[in-house]
């Protein structure tokens, strides 16, 4: 029986490489250095859960998992679209259109 | 060696993680880290919960943690500066006295704490066995969590559910529903 011994070696290689993304988060320096860190840490979380799922037995894990990913892709947009416009309440297709009508002349 | 063997190890990580990023969120000034951090934080409290076998509340965590709050936290920050002004040392010793005399307070009556998973605590034995044993044939659905909140204790949902709605038209009539009112002015 080798699976649970290779289950439990990816989950703690996993860990590792969400501690690598927590000091990665905690030293920054940049601000698109931390949105990579936590999108990244999420996808971590993410095969994690489905590893650990594996690892017990059960496949309950896996609808979080599911979950994460929408979440962690979502939180990532809101929080991109926050630095670029510094708002979150208009659509970002409106942002577009607004770009293009002035001519991109913000950048 | 069991599964439950196994995963010890992995709530001593999730802990150890989460510790290091509760001192982060102290020391770090600049206050987009620190929404990051959290972000982070709710992530990891979400598999931590897996992990203890609590997959509604890792649920739970994983929905209003990681995606709302955090989304919170950065229109929070829209109305701020980015930077935290310095704190003076009092208010940190007052604080610091707060959190060890609740931390002290908890480690006290961890004693009186069932073990983890233990078969006669009475989260086992008294009413909760009945619901794992009757929610087969009396409601009909395969999750039990679901089953207590959505019916055995269907009314205090309810109460839930009013308590947060009546908040969330305060704070609705507070500040407004946005938009429509500032282009107005």
């Amino acid at each position: 029986m080798i699976t649970p011994v290779l289950d439990f070696g990816i989950a703690i290689v996993l860990a590792i490489s969400m501690v690598l993304m927590i000091s990665r988060l905690f030293i920054g320096p940049t601000l698109y250095d931390r949105v990579l860190a936590v999108n990244s840490f999420g996808t971590k979380t993410v095969l994690f859960l489905a590893v650990f799922s594996l690892m017990v037995g059960r496949g309950d894990g896996l609808d979080i998992a599911l979950l994460y990913a929408l979440i962690n892709f979502i939180a990532t947009i809101a929080i991109l679209k926050f630095f670029r416009y510094r708002s979150l309440d208009v659509a970002l297709s409106q942002m577009a259109l607004r770009r293009a009508l002035d001519g991109e002349e913000d950048d | 060696m069991s599964a439950s063997d196994i995963t010890q190890y992995f709530d001593y990580i999730f802990m150890a993680m989460l510790l290091c990023i509760g001192i982060a969120v102290i020391r770090l000034r600049n206050l987009f880290a620190v929404v990051m951090l959290t972000g982070a934080y709710s992530l990891i409290s979400a598999a931590w919960f897996v992990s203890l076998d609590a997959v509604d509340v890792g649920f739970t965590e994983a929905a209003v943690g990681a995606g709302i709050s955090t989304v919170l936290l950065l229109g929070a920050m829209l109305l701020t500066s980015r930077e935290a002004d310095k704190t003076s040392l009092g208010r940190h010793a007052a604080a610091a006295v707060v959190t060890i005399a609740a931390g002290a307070g908890l480690f006290y009556a961890l004693g009186d704490m069932p073990v983890y998973g233990d078969a006669a605590s009475p989260a086992n034995t008294g009413v909760g066995m009945e619901y794992v044993d009757l929610t087969a044939e009396q409601i009909v659905i395969p999750n039990v969590v679901t089953a207590v909140l959505a019916s055995y204790r269907g009314f205090d949902t309810m109460g839930e559910v009013f308590v947060v709605f009546a908040a969330g038209l305060g704070v609705a009539l507070l500040i407004g529903l946005g938009g429509s009112k500032r282009e107005e002015d």
